[in-house]
């Protein structure tokens, strides 16, 4: 098997795709918690996407995309036995993985798929683990089956309510019914705030993984800095974890639009097949 | 009596190298020296009075026997030349283009004294790229030593011990983060200083002699150095990581859209060519008014890039123009393409629009004080004197750290607190058996060439820990 092969490739949702790829170097050392970065092709972008599962065995990585810029679309369209330009990683640092208590984690839209290597990894630590997954529309909602082969309990949420509870209100009563001892999070932005915010209200500690701009991943570019507890950090390197209830979201938010028009641009392009890498749409 | 020989005519002029017009250049990123042509080295060689006692040579980090491959251009035997050059450096085609030579070897050169001295450097880059036009020939290898070597870091340090290595018959491995092997020849110094086909050819030529290139490779986390030693079965490990950490101004609005630092600026316009975005993924937004704050020479690079991209571009630098501390060259290109500097002046706070994007930023004049000890001057600023500007792009070039992967993994590699790189001897050897390091990772950041002859001294040093070990 050559590296950086993609071994198996799953929808787990229309255009929300799982790979798995064969990068032993990387498989040997995964943890949750951390990342890769990978590359298409030459004139492709890096792109920094959160682990979901490794296999030491097999010496495979797993990560989720959902198709929603040109990489990722393109990214999509590559089928099993083709190779990605290059794989980086394992990057970051792992999570703090040990026995808290009770332990909810919130995971949403795709960053559903990284949540539960957590929560499988929070049970091994003897953890009891409640799982919320998030989506915009129940379409949209992934792993709904692994997540309650891991979990203690599950909660489903989407914004507009059709399926399981509307919105986010309802962990302020889950929180007021019941004391946690440790929270983590990943998922949009704004679902990561909100979290932070009602966790907060209630004193649960609060984790939350970043996914800001990043070129290197490395620690060179610092296009991945946000604010913690008022001092500068790195996305990459002195995360992508960071204390949930310390972060600066709202400029977050800002520095995660700051190129927008171009990967608009970029994703028009390849949709209608005028993409100017070469690799057009097929 | 003895016929004296009439002494040759000394010509105190050296030859011009043609560039491209400022007008033009500064629209294109093709590069701007445009070389000698085969008349114009022979002429430029001529020069050369081909000392007994080269002092050029002294000035050289690594050692090129300077007059030896100057006589070779003067005979036309080019290919013995480049074999000459090759001999102690392995990346003739990067030194003879971005080396500072007028406070190297040129400056020590005999004829510099009456005239201008021998233009060294751009006899070397003839030699070179006379070789990549011609192909190039493979060195004689040692007999295999059945030693590994893991080399960390494929940049100028890097590439040089690794080609030293191998040559001296050792098993050379080297691993590079990213997924271009280069190091700052390909994420920092910009295409028309360099072009990267050329770096492309020097990291060719080192495969070509036998190096097993590892890219995307990030020691400290794909594997460690004791992990390499251990497990691996690397007996020696050169780490030439470089200088890849940026520094920040730490004054308020420093995360607002449109701020970037040098790094990022750089690696998105030359490791990523966004300048040729949507041909290439990533893009670079740049505004109108680009303010650059730094006075090296990658302050000098990203805003002679900027230029490139469309954008008006100034130079703020808080000492005045003769404290610059770029190569002289460099300020003399980027003024010629437009460059505006405003010396004597520092940033205070950056403010934004509704969209989180920087519009103005608040400075302060500065006073230069009398010179310290080691003769650099510092600054403080003038009371009342703040001023607004306005910017829509703000680069922060004031330097950068080793990053610290590296050190935080490696359990008894002593580093020094203040700056973060990593304690080493004059060889390169550091606190762990059999680990060396050289470059900017050892020394702060530097020159290409300086961290060429660390790799070259490690590479000495590791051979002879090799051979000597049981």
């Amino acid at each position: 098997m050559k590296t950086y092969e993609i071994v198996s490739k799953k929808e787990l949702a229309p255009k929300e795709i799982l790979f798995e790829v064969y990068a032993p170097d990387i498989a040997t050392k995964s943890l949750p918690g951390q990342f890769i970065i990978l590359i298409v092709e030459e004139k492709g972008e890096r792109v920094p996407l959160t682990i979901c599962d490794y296999d030491r065995n097999k010496g495979t990585v797993s990560f989720a995309f959902h198709e929603v810029g040109k990489t990722t679309k393109e990214l999509g369209s590559l089928k099993v036995g083709d190779k990605i330009g290059n794989v980086t990683g394992p990057l970051g640092n792992p999570s703090e993985v040990k026995k808290f208590g009770n332990v909810l984690c919130v995971g949403g839209s795709i960053m559903i798929a990284p949540a539960l290597l957590q929560v499988k990894a929070m049970k091994e630590a003897g953890n009891k683990v409640t799982t919320i997954l998030g989506a915009r529309i129940k379409e949209a909602l992934i792993m709904e089956k692994e997540a309650e082969a891991i979990s203690d309990r599950v909660y489903i949420a989407t914004d507009d309510g059709s399926k399981g509870y509307k919105g986010l209100d309802f962990l302020k009563e889950l929180l007021q019914r019941e004391r946690f001892d440790h929270c983590i999070a990943l998922g949009p932005v704004v679902m990561m705030k909100d979290v932070s915010e009602i966790a907060k209200a209630y004193g649960v500690p609060t984790v939350v993984t970043l996914t800001p701009i990043m070129v290197d991943g490395m620690g060179m570019c610092g296009v991945c800095r946000v604010t913690v507890g008022g001092k500068m950090m790195f996305g990459c390197v002195d995360g992508p974890e960071f204390d949930g209830h310390k972060v600066d979201f709202d400029e977050l938010i800002l520095r995660q639009r700051l190129y927008l028009p171009e990967e608009r641009l970029g994703s028009v392009l390849w949709e209608i097949g005028e993409c100017k890498c070469g690799r057009n749409k097929a | 009596m003895a016929e004296t020989k009439p002494k040759p005519k000394i010509k105190k002029e050296a030859i011009e190298m043609r560039k491209q017009d400022p007008k033009v250049r500064a629209k294109n990123f093709y590069e701007v020296a445009l070389g000698y042509d085969e008349a114009e080295a022979l002429e430029e060689a001529s020069r050369c009075l081909q000392c007994v006692k080269p002092q050029c040579i002294i000035g050289c980090p690594v050692e090129v026997q300077i007059p030896a491959f100057i006589k070779c251009i003067r005979e036309k035997k080019f290919a013995q030349g480049v074999a000459t050059l090759k001999s102690k450096n392995a990346l003739p085609a990067v030194c003879g283009r971005v080396c500072p030579q007028e406070e190297q070897c040129q400056e020590k050169c005999i004829l510099g004294k009456i005239g201008q001295p021998v233009s060294i450097g751009r006899l070397e880059r003839y030699l070179a790229d006379w070789e990549r036009e011609h192909g190039f020939q493979l060195p004689e290898k040692a007999k295999p030593t059945g030693k590994k070597v893991a080399i960390v870091g494929a940049g100028p340090a890097g590439l040089t011990a690794a080609a030293d290595l191998i040559k001296l018959g050792h098993e050379v491995t080297m691993f590079e983060a990213l997924h271009l092997a280069g190091g700052v020849l390909v994420y920092g110094i910009p295409e028309f200083r360099l072009p990267k086909v050329i770096v492309q050819n020097e990291v060719n030529y080192i495969q070509k002699l036998g190096v097993d290139l590892r890219l995307g490779n990030l020691v400290g986390r794909t594997h460690t150095i004791p992990e390499l030693m251990k497990e691996g079965g690397y007996e020696a490990v050169f780490v030439g990581s470089g200088a890849g950490l940026p520094q920040f101004l730490n004054i308020p609005g420093e995360n607002l859209g449109g701020i970037y630092s040098a790094n990022e600026f750089l690696i998105r316009v030359n490791l990523m060519k966004a300048y040729k975005f949507p041909e290439y993924d990533t893009p670079i937004r740049l505004g109108k008014h680009v303010v650059v704050i730094g006075g090296g020479n990658v302050a000098m690079d990203c805003a002679r890039c900027s230029m490139r991209l469309g954008a008006d571009v100034c130079l703020l630098y808080r000492r005045s123009r003769d404290e610059l501390p770029a190569r002289k060259e460099e300020i003399e290109n980027a003024e010629e393409e437009g460059l505006v500097c405003k010396f004597l002046a520092a940033p205070l706070r950056f403010h934004g629009d509704e969209k989180g994007w920087v519009k103005s930023m608040d400075c302060i004049a500065m006073e230069l004080c009398e010179p310290d000890e080691k003769g650099r001057r510092s600054v403080k600023p003038i009371p009342g004197s703040e001023f607004t500007m306005e910017t829509d792009t703000v680069i922060i070039a004031i330097g950068q750290t080793p990053n610290p992967i590296i050190q935080r993994t490696t359990e008894g590699l002593q580093v020094n607190p203040k700056h973060g790189t990593i304690n080493v001897d004059e060889n390169g050897r550091t606190t762990l058996e059999g680990v060396y390091a050289g470059g900017d990772v050892a020394t702060g950041a530097a020159t290409v060439i300086s961290a060429m002859g660390a790799g070259k001294r490690s590479a000495k040093a590791m051979h002879e820990y090799l051979m000597n070990k049981k």
